[in-house]
This record gives C-alpha cells, sequence and structure tokens, in this order.
C-alpha cells in the first residue's frame, strides 16, 4: 500500500499543542507519513498545506474552541477542489459542537480519553488516494 | 539503626516476599517521574539532618516552609483563573467569586489578546472563547470596575512586552491609587516557558525576549515595591507532558537563566530575587508533588545562596502559585473531578503552597461554567477550614518515604540541571529542542500506559459506565452582543482620541526600541497613557523585533 500522508493542524489562536504532537509521535511510529504545521494556521493555510503537501487526511486538533472555523475550512477545501480529503478533529469539543462537525462533513471527532492506536487504525482504514508503485 | 533493628527489617522484608509470592502481585511499582518506589520506607532510607538539610520554616534551606508562621499565620491565596467573554461579564464574575471566598484573583486574557491582535482584527466567533478580550485601556477600566484594587493581589497572564499590566498600573493611577498599594504578579513574563510549551505564544523572535524582559523587570524593582515581576513557570511543562521531576528540574533551570540574565544586565542579585516567584502544576500524585515542592525550595535556596551569592534571606525563598492538573481530568464521568481536584490541591497545600487555584470540574467540555468554578473554589476552603491538614506546618515533614522521596527529587533535578548548564543554561538548551523532546517523550509513554491499561484512569480505561456524554454538558458560548458592543468600543478609541499624542507615543515606542538605554515598559506605559490599543503596540514591537515561530522537539 501507498503510504499514507497526514496534515496535522492547529487553526485558530490558540498554541496547546501537546495533543497534536502525541498523535503526530504515534503515526509516525506506525509508518505513516506526519506533516505538522504547527499552531496558528488559518483555513486558507491549512488548504493550501493540504494541496502542496498532496495529503489523504487532515488532522485537526483543537483545545480552546479554534473548532468552531472547521466548517470554514470544510469550505475553502471544497472551493479548491479538494472536498474528498478526510477531515478528523481531536481535542476538547462541548457536545452539541460534535454534531455541527459532523453535519459540515468532519468524518469522525477524537475526545481526549481516545486510545492512538484507535486513532492510528482509523487513519490506516481510510488509507491513501494516490497510486500504488508496483514493480514490473 | 541498631543490630536488632536490622534483624526486624530482614525479617519483615523475608515476610513481605512471601506474601508477595503467595498472592502473585506485581511488586514493582514507580511515581509518575519514573523513580522506582519501595513497599516501605524506614529510618535507613533517610539520609537527611533535620537541621542541616530540611532548616525549620522560615530557615535555610526551607525545606519545610518559606515562612516560619506557614498557615497558622496566614492562609494561601485562593486565587481562582477567570476568563469569561467579555470585561463586563469578568468584572461580574469576579465580584460574585470575591463575594464566595476568593481572596485573590488572576486574569485569563483570550487567545487573541495573547496574540498581539485587537478583537476588531479577528474573526468574531473567537473572540472571547478561552478568555476576557481586551484591546484598550477602556477594557481594563470595565474590567476593575468597583473591585478593591488597593486590597488585591493581581496576578495577570500577560507577556512581553506586558501591555495588560500597563493598562492596569494606569488604570489604578487614574482611580488614585498609590504605586506602593499596588500587590500582584506579572505571571507570563517566563517567555522560556512559551518556547518549550506552546501555550502562549510567539509574539516576537526568541532573540528579542531578554531585554524585554529585562527592562520590565527594572521597573518593577524601582517603581513597584509589591509587585512581582516575574512567575517562573513549569505549569506549562507539566501540562504538556512533563513529569513532575522534569517540571521541577526545567523550571529552576529557567529559574537560574533568568537571575543570571539580571545579574549580567547590572542588577544586584538582593534587589530583585525575593520578587521573583514560581508557579507549578500538581498533580494527584499527592507524595511525589509534595516531595517536588519541597526539593524545589532546597534547590532555589542553595543556587542563590552558593551560585549567586545572595546574602537577603528573602532571595533564597522560592514561593509559588499551584494550578491544578487539567490534564488528569476527564470527559468521563466527569463528576469525578471534583474528587481529583480535591486531591491535587490537598497535594499542593501539604507541599506548602502560597497561592492556589483549582480547576472545575467541567473544563474538558469547555471554559468552566461559575456553579462548577464555585465548587473547585469551595474545596480549598474544604481544605483549609474542615481537614485541618493546614493546622501543622509541613505535616509530611520527617515521613521516611517524603524525605526519602524529597532527596531523590532533588538529587534527579540537580542532573538534569548540570546538563542544562552544560548546554549554556535553559534558553541553549530550549534552542537545541531538549527539554521540549523530553517532555514530547515522556507524554508520549504517558499516553501508552493509559492506552494499555497500565496507568488507571477511572472512567477511561477502568470502571467505565455507559453514559451518554455527548450534549450532556455543554459551555455557554460569548455574548455576541457584548462582542460586538466591544469591538465598536475598541474602534471608538481610536476614532476619538488625541490623534497627535497617539503618533507622538507611537514613535516613543519605536525610539525606545532603538536606544538600548530606554526602558521599553516605560514607552509601553506611555502609549496606553496616550490610548493606543494592545494590538498597535504589538504590532510596532513585532516591526522592529521579528515573529517568532515555535521550536518543537523532535525525537
Amino acid at each position: 500500500m501507498a503510504s499514507i500522508r497526514v496534515l496535522l493542524t492547529k487553526i485558530g489562536l490558540d498554541g496547546h499543542d501537546t495533543g497534536v504532537l502525541v498523535v503526530a509521535r504515534a503515526l509516525r511510529d506506525a509508518g505513516v507519513e506526519v506533516i505538522y504545521t504547527g499552531p496558528w494556521q488559518t483555513p486558507e493555510s491549512v488548504v493550501e498545506a493540504a494541496i502542496q503537501e498532496d495529503a489523504d487526511v487532515i488532522g485537526i486538533s483543537s483545545l480552546a474552541y479554534d473548532h468552531v472555523l472547521v466548517p470554514k475550512l470544510m469550505a475553502r477545501l471544497r472551493e479548491r477542489g479538494i472536498g474528498d480529503v478526510p477531515v478528523l478533529v481531536g481535542g476538547v469539543i462541548p457536545g452539541p459542537d460534535i454534531k455541527k462537525l459532523k453535519e459540515a462533513g468532519v468524518v469522525e471527532v477524537f475526545h481526549p480519553g481516545a486510545k492512538l492506536d484507535d486513532i492510528v487504525a482509523f487513519i490506516d482504514k481510510l488509507g491513501s488516494h494516490r497510486p500504488e508503485t508496483v514493480r514490473a | 539503626m541498631g543490630a536488632a533493628s536490622d534483624d526486624r527489617a530482614k525479617e519483615w522484608e523475608e515476610q513481605y516476599r512471601c506474601a508477595m509470592e503467595a498472592t502473585d502481585c506485581r511488586g514493582e511499582r514507580k511515581n509518575l517521574s519514573g523513580i522506582p518506589l519501595k513497599p516501605l520506607y524506614t529510618p535507613a532510607d533517610v539520609a537527611s539532618d533535620h537541621d542541616g538539610a530540611l532548616g525549620f520554616p522560615g530557615q535555610y534551606p526551607y525545606t519545610r516552609g518559606v515562612y516560619p508562621g506557614m498557615y497558622r499565620r496566614r492562609q494561601w491565596s485562593r486565587r481562582m483563573l477567570i476568563g469569561v467573554d467579555a470585561p463586563e461579564t469578568w468584572n461580574a464574575r469576579q465580584k460574585r467569586m470575591i463575594d464566595a471566598g476568593q481572596t485573590a484573583v488572576a486574569m485569563v486574557v483570550c487567545n487573541v489578546f495573547l496574540l498581539g491582535l485587537d478583537v476588531d482584527e479577528v474573526e468574531k466567533e473567537l473572540v472571547g472563547t478561552c478568555g476576557t478580550p481586551l484591546s484598550t485601556l477602556k477594557d481594563m477600566e470595565i474590567c476593575y470596575d468597583s473591585l478593591p484594587i488597593d486590597r488585591l493581589s493581581v496576578a495577570m497572564n500577560d507577556c512581553a512586552p506586558f501591555t495588560a499590566e500597563a493598562m492596569y498600573f494606569t488604570m489604578t493611577k487614574r482611580r488614585g491609587v498609590p504605586a506602593d498599594c499596588l500587590k500582584g504578579t506579572t505571571n507570563q513574563a517566563d517567555f522560556i516557558s512559551h518556547y518549550v510549551s506552546c501555550h502562549m505564544q510567539h509574539r516576537f523572535a526568541l532573540e528579542s525576549y531578554p531585554r524585554l524582559f529585562v527592562d520590565h523587570t527594572k521597573y518593577c524593582i524601582e517603581r513597584m515595591p509589591h509587585w512581582n515581576p516575574l512567575s517562573i513557570i513549569g505549569q506549562h511543562m507539566q501540562q504538556s507532558g512533563a513529569t513532575p521531576l522534569q517540571e521541577l528540574a526545567f523550571t529552576l533551570a529557567s529559574g537560574l537563566y533568568y537571575v543570571d540574565l539580571c545579574v549580567k544586565a547590572g542588577l544586584p542579585v538582593d534587589s530583585f530575587a525575593p520578587r521573583f516567584t514560581f508557579f507549578f502544576d500538581v498533580t494527584q500524585s499527592i507524595f511525589e508533588e509534595v516531595a517536588k515542592f519541597r526539593a524545589a525550595r532546597r534547590i532555589w535556596a542553595k543556587a542563590l545562596k552558593e551560585r549567586f551569592g545572595a546574602k537577603d534571606p528573602r532571595s533564597w525563598r522560592l514561593k509559588f502559585h499551584a494550578q491544578t492538573s487539567g490534564r488528569e481530568l476527564t470527559r468521563e464521568q466527569a463528576m469525578n473531578n471534583v474528587t481529583r481536584v480535591a486531591m491535587q490541591a490537598l497535594a499542593a497545600v501539604l507541599g506548602g503552597c502560597q497561592s492556589l487555584h483549582t480547576d472545575a470540574w467541567d473544563e474538558l467540555f469547555g471554559p468552566p461554567g461559575e456553579e462548577a468554578a464555585r465548587v473547585a473554589l469551595m474545596s480549598q476552603a474544604v481544605i483549609a477550614e474542615e481537614t485541618g491538614v493546614a493546622d501543622v506546618i509541613d505535616p509530611l515533614g520527617g515521613s521516611y518515604y517524603v524525605e526519602a522521596l524529597t532527596d531523590e527529587m532533588e538529587r534527579r533535578a540537580w542532573e538534569y540541571i548540570d546538563k542544562i548548564d552544560r548546554m549554556g543554561g535553559m534558553l541553549e538548551a530550549t534552542k537545541r529542542g531538549f527539554p521540549q523532546t523530553e517532555i514530547l517523550n515522556s507524554a508520549l509513554s504517558y499516553q501508552r500506559a493509559i492506552d494499555r491499561g497500565e496507568k488507571v484512569v477511572v472512567g477511561l480505561n477502568a470502571h467505565q459506565i455507559p453514559e451518554d456524554l455527548d450534549g450532556r454538558y455543554t459551555s455557554e458560548p460569548p455574548d455576541l452582543a457584548l462582542v460586538e458592543r466591544q469591538i465598536e468600543r475598541t474602534k471608538a478609541v481610536r476614532r476619538e482620541r488625541d490623534a497627535a499624542r497617539a503618533r507622538a507615543a507611537l514613535d516613543g515606542l519605536q525610539r525606545a526600541l532603538d536606544d538600548p538605554k530606554a526602558n521599553t515598559f516605560e514607552a509601553v506605559l506611555g502609549a496606553v497613557e496616550a490610548d493606543l490599543t494592545h494590538g498597535e503596540i504589538i504590532r510596532a514591537f513585532r516591526e522592529r523585533l521579528g515573529v517568532g515561530r515555535p521550536l518543537i522537539g523532535v525525537a
């Protein structure tokens, strides 16, 4: 299987990044290719990075309410023609907002108690959209 | 120990071994810092002599507490962090919390502020979501309207170049409160902690911070006799995954860096060291935390006396604020968080804290609700007034276990500090990513241990009960009408101020940045007096100093 490329990012104003760094390490240890943008990104900069990096999956980490920007990100992804890239959100998300995120097209929301292996397995199942290179 | 005692120890060891074998128990235990724990501690484990290594409370090296009377004389400050959607709501909640028994203030500002922006410069839905937005002096006046500022100790989440503090000082001056009546702490001046953990922001390039730090420290030393210009922060690190040992070592190493920085800037050590304070995280690992706090006091006292030659005993005292660990709280069966916070708070009190914030049980769902925050405050009241733990100074002192653990935490912390010294100090170590990588490794092991069930988290990986979590607890989103009002207020300030005066103050900022002899904090005060907004001031600094970038550790 072609290796999966995951773009991990934080949008908005908050910098708390332990969660995203731990997930990044777990994915990398599982053989997933990880690109981490660092915090304080905008929906626009994430779309740009996803295109540049040819991401298979986008993971958004949010601790302090920045998840409210995710629907905006989903719209930008569609506008730029990569609305089919699955988006995952992880972090502190108030109950009613989980539904809103899923309605906006987010495929899964992971809470602080989520197991790393479950996150890895979920991403593994999503797989890569790039063609496999096979030796003739 | 005598021969008879040795015999009895051997006898117990044998009995213990048999008992463990018979029940097939796994005997090995380690604490969060990875220190192996014996099943029993005895006088043979304690090397410390009371008067030398411990000292009486208020005596060098302060293992047993920094003051002779500790809580008998004065209880710790119940300093609750409050950050709500708008200055008006902050003021109202602050008043109600003071009425409920809160004794000190901790102002949590919004991320909009931390990033150096004004409320009208960001997406509206992000304003006030995780703290109180401040853009103008007017906002600060609303926050502290009719609060007893001459009697309150105020801590402010304010980073260089300290605009919130400049607003606070200007507001109090206009209300006629003399500078020597102001009590408080600048609790985000520790810029290294912001680079080790990304919890605040990187307004400017890292190289520009030392000067801003020294200018502000000088100003406080010379002009604000009861204001502490620095709180050295371990809390960010431990919340990012540092073990208590790592938090201890990295925080103390940061403290040594700041002392060295001020000494090299020409300040006599005893002029500023008494006003340096600390800010630690506290978990439920009660004995480990108590040992951490006791070891911290001993390390600081020794370093200030021996390394820096401080003569004033006040320079040797490590005073600290503690914040209970949000990382240990769970969404699952969230009410259990009340118990967790109480345990953490107990550890801080047994460790001799001077000031304490207790988390609300609902923080895993968003910013705390008022009722949950009040429960957290009352947990402190229960500990202080019902349990009796504050009746005796350093009640765990002399425990074979706690003394042995204090010694071990100190020994291992010095090993880290020596290593950091060899790298050229904490700033250099941070540039290399050393603490970041250590912390990330710990964060990952901690999560793996929970995932494997080796570390029990009640409700999450043990004692689960089926329940519908989603939608059960919510937090109130910010009141959009108040956000709109603040945006309008900010625009009005820019529109209605004396434009020539504002221009001159802006030039003053530029001049101060160009002139190494000028004090940048005085220029910030001038800018606030002239009604420049927070965003305008930060922008002026950023144009000269450049923007910082996260320094993420890799391993």
